[in-house]
């Protein structure tokens, strides 16, 4: 089953590395800098779906993504105005994300409430804080520059594909790959997922329950803050109400097809990121001509299909959801 | 030097249950203790409290001579604690190798070190002659390997107290007599084991000593030298018990249901049962006697409708069932106790009442129209828990709080509760205490003698002697004899179940 699934990824990868190699050959211009493009839709998509992977791979639901992004990246954009620094910005929001996870472990492993409502709890606690303290009009004293890798962004494509971005996007890829080694690799990894898989059969070896899930979660929510002070700080540059506009559930949706793996849910959000991307190039291009609402729509189209094409398949950590009461079998 | 163990005075009070009632009791380097008692008894409790898994509410325990504090398992563990509890305690989508090195993961830098994980597993299987594949995936394994895994998980630290919890409820007999050697084995290596148990032959054959609990209270202890199977069970639920099983002639009658050529294929897709024919009298209990995994599952499930058929054909009452679905062939006439009563058998989240229904629940009086009775739903719960003595604060606690044994009491009452032409009982009485094992089969016998057609399925080769009319004898997926009960060789029965006489 496994290597089947294997398998089909790696179809999937040729086919889209033979796709790729083929626009190159033809425009070689567009296609890198609509893959670069890609890049940049992908990664806060990436990293927020790092966060579902690592809350639900210990069994806990968050579904307060949203609300994590929206709080971070609001309070990057104005702790990095009022101190004059991007970096204390960038931290106060790793911080922000860290408080938000922590209240959703209190109430869902401590309090033992249900996760969902948790979840939505954090997502109306952020909507309403950062709708009240918006004010207009600000202006960020700087952003995180594109930073070119010496050498590795001279290679034809990929360096201008990947390694001429920001800080903050080697960060984001540096998190993706060490979660991917930690989570199957090390102990660590192997205790968190048995602690999502079968919570007592972890708490009869000894590994701590509440303990693995709020250490879990904090790391979680220090990646929501990386991914809005991505957004806010070296993405886009301003901010607005809504200004995360679904991204942290779309996340959710990633996370579920790339089967609850970090690597899987990098690739899943470059898909998307592609997908956007492109449709963008060909409405600049003119070759299709559609209104530019049904491209602003595609995401969220995308999302359904995916989860269309996917549920059922997938199998989600089986403790899932549920808080652990000790001595329980 | 102080015992390994020392339980003083523990109780623990749940809702509704006293599950420990100032509990005391000791147990020594190089020794086997049996726990006996019925469902419900309080030995699970008791062996959770001693791995800090739940708190007494008064008491102490002691363990080489220090008390533990509540919560602590990685500290009980650390003092040589090994434990195999009765619900594996493995996960299910991880290796062998992942299972039984969580908690305590042998290191290469931050990473785990896999080939020293296998290593140190392969070695620890030759030391205790427990063959294990160290990549296999739990879910993929035999209950019977999930097992080994379970015991080589305890034995991985040098344990000095091994609790088994009812460790043999699952287990082929063949699996069962390899498990009281490796028993035997690490109490004369010093190692003290406490072993919970229903099944009295297997006290006898390893205890050292037995404590006998009975309502969450100590009733006493004795020695296999002391005492017999008799006095044992008599301890154990507090009258005298009969352990054969009295059974008159049966009548039979017709034939209701009937198998040809049915085959069938496992999980893994592989034919597991091949052509099998048989026919089944009303008024008759037909044994299917088998090593577990020798096709009595897939080849039950087919019969009710859970497994799709390849060939062959099922007849109840002369009417084809072909490929019908589960509803539709209890609605033919047949009623169905299942292997697994977590999986198939209960709705583990309803009340008691509402299993004691499921069978019958868009029928009257449960049922008028759209709309449930609730008065006649309880009324019935009411009177089948006092009937079939299951132990429960009320009909409505959920059935998933129940003890093993009474949740296969719900079972086996609901079934029976409908009297259909034809009983199919697959392992009714698995992980049941000595009492209930006697009303269980009580009632299959006067399910008999009310002219039911009944299909016992065990793999417990004394219950199908004891109750059945005939005896089909099942193995690799045929059925290789039928013999007639009255004088049916035991040795000759076995020798057909391991695949020896044709």
């Amino acid at each position: 089953m496994i290597t089947l699934v294997k398998r089909r990824g790696s179809y999937y990868f040729l086919a889209v590395a033979l796709s790729t190699l083929f626009l190159y050959s033809q425009s070689a211009n567009i296609t890198t800098s609509v893959f670069s493009i890609a890049v940049t839709f992908a990664m806060p998509l990436a990293l927020a779906a790092m966060v579902g992977i690592m809350c639900e791979r210990t069994g806990i639901v968050n579904i307060g993504i949203e609300g994590t992004l929206l709080l971070s990246s609001f309070v990057a954009f104005y702790v990095a105005i009022a101190s004059k620094s991007i970096v204390i910005g960038f931290f106060v929001a790793m911080a922000t994300g860290v408080v938000m996870s922590l209240l959703l472990a209190l109430m869902s492993v401590t309090w033992k409430m249900d996760q969902i409502i948790a979840g939505t709890i954090l997502n109306i606690l952020a909507t309403g804080l950062t709708s009240f303290f918006y004010v207009q009009g600000n202006m960020l004293p700087d952003m995180f520059k594109q930073k070119p890798i010496p050498g590795l962004s001279n290679v034809p494509f990929f360096g201008e594909v990947l390694f001429k971005h920001g800080l903050l996007m080697y960060l984001g890829f540096v998190v993706i790959i060490t979660l991917y080694y930690a989570l199957f690799h090390t102990p660590w990894g192997l205790r968190s997922r048995s602690v999502g898989e079968h919570p007592s059969a972890a708490d009869t070896a000894g590994v701590s329950v509440a303990r693995m899930r709020y250490i879990n979660v904090a790391i979680a929510g220090a990646i929501g803050g990386l991914c809005g002070s991505y957004l806010v700080l070296e993405l886009v540059g301003s901010w607005n109400r809504g200004f995360t506009a679904g991204k942290g559930f779309t996340a959710l949706a990633l996370m579920i097809f790339g089967r609850w793996n970090p690597m899987g849910a990098l690739a899943a959000a470059m898909f998307f990121g592609l997908a956007q991307a492109g449709a963008n190039q060909l409405m600049i291009n003119g070759t299709v001509n559609i209104p530019p609402q049904f491209v602003g729509i595609l995401p969220y189209v995308m999302t359904i299909i995916v989860l269309a094409i996917s549920a059922g398949k997938v199998r989600p950590p089986a403790a899932e959801g549920q808080p652990y009461e000790k001595g329980q079998s | 030097m102080s015992a390994l163990l020392e339980i003083t005075g523990v109780s623990k009070q749940y809702p509704g249950v006293l599950a420990n009632d100032n509990i005391s009791l000791t147990v020594n380097a190089g020794e086997v203790v049996a726990l006996l008692g019925e469902n419900g008894a309080g030995k699970s409790t008791l062996l959770k409290a001693v791995f800090g898994l739940v708190k007494p509410d008064s008491g102490e325990i002691k363990i080489g001579g220090e008390p533990i504090t509540f919560g602590d398992t990685a500290g009980v563990i650390s003092r040589g604690v090994g434990m195999v509890h009765q619900h594996f305690q493995l996960v299910p989508v991880m290796t062998v190798a992942e299972n039984i090195i969580l908690g305590d993961e042998p290191r290469r830098g931050l990473f785990i070190n896999m080939k020293a994980a296998r290593a140190e597993i392969i070695a620890l299987s030759k030391r205790y002659g427990l063959e294990v594949d160290p990549d296999a995936v739990i879910e993929d394994l035999p209950v019977g390997m999930q097992q080994r895994v379970e015991i080589l998980k305890a034995l991985r630290k040098d344990v000095k107290l091994l609790i088994l919890d009812e460790p043999t409820a699952v287990l082929t007999p063949q699996e069962i007599d390899e498990l009281l050697a490796v028993v035997r084995n690490l109490a004369k290596s010093g190692v003290g084991v406490v072993l919970i148990t229903h099944k009295l032959h297997e006290v006898m054959a390893v205890a050292d000593r037995v404590v006998v609990l009975r309502g969450g209270k100590l009733i006493g202890t004795t020695t296999p030298k002391e005492s017999d199977e008799a006095g044992l069970a008599q301890m154990m639920v507090g009258r005298s018990v009969v352990l054969q099983v009295n059974r008159t002639e049966a009548k039979r009658g017709g034939i209701v249901l009937e198998v040809k050529g049915l085959e069938v294929r496992d999980d893994r897709k592989i034919l597991s049962v091949k052509g099998v024919d048989l026919s089944l009298h009303k008024g008759e209990i037909l044994g299917v006697a088998g090593v577990e995994g020798n096709g009595q599952r897939e080849f039950v499930e087919a019969i009710c409708g859970m497994r799709h058929r390849e060939a062959g054909e099922v007849l109840i009452n002369g009417v084809a069932t072909k490929n019908m679905h589960p509803h539709a062939v209890h609605e033919a006439g047949i009623s169905h106790i299942p292997e697994d009563r977590e999986k198939h058998g209960l709705v583990a989240s309803y009340s008691i009442a509402d299993n004691l229904i499921l069978n019958q629940f868009d029928q009257e009086p449960f049922a008028k129209g759209w709309i449930r009775n609730l008065g006649e739903i309880s009324k019935n719960a009411i009177a089948t828990i006092e009937k079939f003595d299951i132990r429960t604060p009320s009909a409505f606690n959920t059935a998933g709080s129940l003890s093993g044994g009474n949740k296969q009491k719900v079972v086996v009452a609901r079934e029976l509760s409908e009297e259909l032409p034809v009983l199919i009982a697959a392992q009714p009485t698995r992980g049941v205490d000595v009492g209930s094992i006697e009303f269980i089969h009580n009632q299959l016998i006067s399910a008999r003698d009310k002219g039911a057609a009944v299909l016992l399925v065990s793999a417990e080769l004394d219950e199908i002697l004891s109750l059945s009319d005939r005896i089909a004898v099942m193995s690799g997926g045929k059925i290789v004899a039928i013999v007639d009960s009255k004088g049916a060789d035991r040795n000759y029965i076995g020798r057909l179940m391991a695949g020896l006489d044709k």
